[in-house]
């Protein structure tokens, strides 16, 4: 019972990397480039939720949704302000920007709600579900979360496979160029991309906050890095790849945790992307490419 | 082919054409990279349904003049009257909406998409749904999607390539995929669609099977073409009006009968004649 309250657990902390690193997989797909500010956008987006209902009052999905449209403004003007200007700049120097938004967004943090730790009240706050006679509890956050992200991966499979603007992005991704000689807007598509990262990232900093209620400027970082990691394990521009990719690695660190030890789980989260990348470098479903010589 | 008649601006355009503002007309058109001129005093006119031709002997700067009608390169000097209107301030995709259309030299379909979804891309501008009745498959994405679907079956008609829809279009075999580059150019809804070397890697039975289907794509359209071709029998076959580049400068222009002539012409792709 231990190892399925565990189990359920890794695949709760694997949606939100999941729903994480669908932003990073999606904007690297489409514009190259690695935005490493995405984990910041999570920590706004925890702190909107967190302001709209500490100061505002505002009911749980007001305060969501109020997240989600701060946070997509925010990645669109990140997009504009800081990438769309380097559009045609080695990706180092795209890089070097995106780490140094993503201080740029930390210190803002800092400055407007304090270095204090603030305690996040769950947006969820339903009964667990008690299942075997209230020997296997599943909190309602775990529910809510895996749910969010199975909604958010078929809303994204049916985007990008069958409209308009998902065959636009799937275009630009293979050959901006060519896009816009088709008389795609290249820029538009690149705004709508981080748009809907964005958004995603939103959501998941409210699912994560309310499952570790704890919220600091720094909360975005890590939960990031680990969100980025589980797009490469999948294969990075995949989006089925990212959601495997999270769900394995929520699996993989709680399972860590829980067995080996607590020190180690990130150091062997981290080892398992490297065996991963040394026998199979795309990732699970990455896609190999081949440059015609 | 109708007959060819000279205008005051120094270009031929077919007679039928007369009535209607030229297609495309460049003024002075050029570009510089760096210190070097790539393209200078490029002066041309084309008739609303005419089949122009582009040589000149490798490096004399035909993809760029496509670059620069295209906007893949902004011009240096010069002015670019498409449909009588200036294009100077578009970016390439506003080209592309105000009625120019190309394909690559070298070939640069979508390959992961399929067959269809490459046309749809073409059709992407004609298409009116919001992204969120996309999303939510309201009746308005069902009915602009079977209208793209039958569209795109109909422009793949042109070349035979219905049963292919469903194909990723990088499987296509090489001939095929220059055709689908040209119906996917197509789907765009051009007045002018530019075709770079269509004839490139190709035998002279597909070359001939092309030179038939450009003028239908013509008459049905009624669009104009201009093409870079080095296939010489492609060119003089099917081009009413021909100009001929050498180091960036156009050389000579005129009907097939005139360029064959032009000792101009002749020693640029042939070299001078030795004296004595």
């Amino acid at each position: 019972m231990t190892f399925l309250s565990y189990l359920i657990n890794g695949i709760s902390l694997g949606s939100v990397y999941a729903i994480i690193a669908l932003g990073y997989t999606m904007v690297y797909g489409i514009a190259k480039m690695l935005n490493f500010a995405h984990g910041d956008v999570i920590m706004v987006g925890g702190y909107i939720a967190f302001c709209a209902t500490s100061y505002l009052g505002l009911p749980s999905i007001a305060a969501v949704l109020l997240s989600m449209a701060v946070c997509t403004v925010l990645g669109v003007t990140i997009e504009g302000l800081a990438y769309r200007p380097l559009r045609s700049a080695p990706s180092l120097a795209v890089l070097i920007t995106a780490i140094g938004v993503s201080y740029f967004l930390q210190n803002a943090a800092l400055l407007i709600w304090g270095s204090a730790p603030k305690s996040f009240p769950s947006l969820v706050g339903l009964e667990p579900l008690r299942l075997f006679d209230g020997q296997l509890v599943i909190t309602s956050e775990a529910v809510v979360t895996v749910i969010a992200c199975i909604v958010i991966m078929v809303a994204l499979t049916l985007f990008t496979g069958e409209t308009k603007m998902g065959k636009a992005m799937r275009a630009v991704s293979e050959d901006k160029g060519a896009a816009q000689l088709m008389g795609i807007n290249v820029n538009h598509t690149i705004s709508i991309t981080f748009a809907i990262g964005s958004a995603l990232a939103a959501i998941a900093g409210v699912l994560l906050c309310s499952a570790y209620p704890v919220l600091l400027p720094t909360t975005g970082s890590m939960p990031g890095i680990k969100a980025f990691t589980a797009a490469v394990f999948g294969g990075i521009g995949s989006i089925p790849g990212a959601m495997i990719g999270g769900i394995l690695l929520g699996i993989i660190e709680i399972f860590g945790k829980a067995y080996i030890s607590t020190q180690l789980s990130d150091a062997i989260v981290f080892s398992v992307l490297i065996i991963v990348l040394l026998v199979k470098p795309t990732g699970l479903l990455g896609k190999a490419v081949n440059e015609k010589v | 082919m109708s007959k060819m008649v000279p205008l005051p601006t120094n270009s031929i355009i077919p007679e039928r054409d007369l009535d209607k503002i030229p297609v495309l007309e460049t003024r002075h058109l050029g570009i510089d990279f760096g210190g070097l001129t790539a393209v200078d005093e490029f002066n041309l006119t084309i008739g609303r349904t005419e089949i122009a031709g582009l040589i000149g002997p490798n490096g004399a700067g035909k993809t760029t003049v496509f670059n620069l009608l295209t906007k893949v390169y902004q011009p240096t000097r010069g002015t670019i009257l498409l449909d009588g209107k200036e294009t100077s301030g578009m970016n390439t995709a506003q080209v592309n909406h105000a009625g120019i259309a190309r394909t690559f030299q070298n070939i640069r379909l979508f390959s992961s998409l399929t067959v269809e979804e490459n046309v749809k891309i073409g059709l992407h501008n004609q298409l009116r749904y919001s992204t969120l009745s996309g999303l939510l498959r309201l009746p308005s994405y069902w009915r602009e999607e079977k209208i793209a679907h039958e569209r795109a079956l109909e422009l793949l008609s042109i070349f035979h390539m219905e049963n292919l829809a469903d194909h990723r279009a990088g499987s296509l075999p090489y001939g095929a995929q220059r055709r689908l580059e040209i119906v996917r150019a197509l789907a765009t809804n051009p007045c002018l669609l530019l075709l770079d070397e269509p004839a490139a890697g190709m035998n002279p039975s597909e070359t001939a099977e092309l030179m038939e289907n450009i003028i239908k794509i013509r008459d049905t359209f009624q669009i104009a073409i201009m093409l870079i071709e080095h296939d010489m029998n492609l060119v003089m076959g099917i081009c009413e009006g021909i100009c001929v580049l050498n180091y960036g400068r156009i050389i000579a222009k005129g009907t097939a009968d005139e360029i064959k002539r032009n000792p101009v012409v002749i020693e640029a792709y042939l070299g001078k004649k030795k004296e004595g």
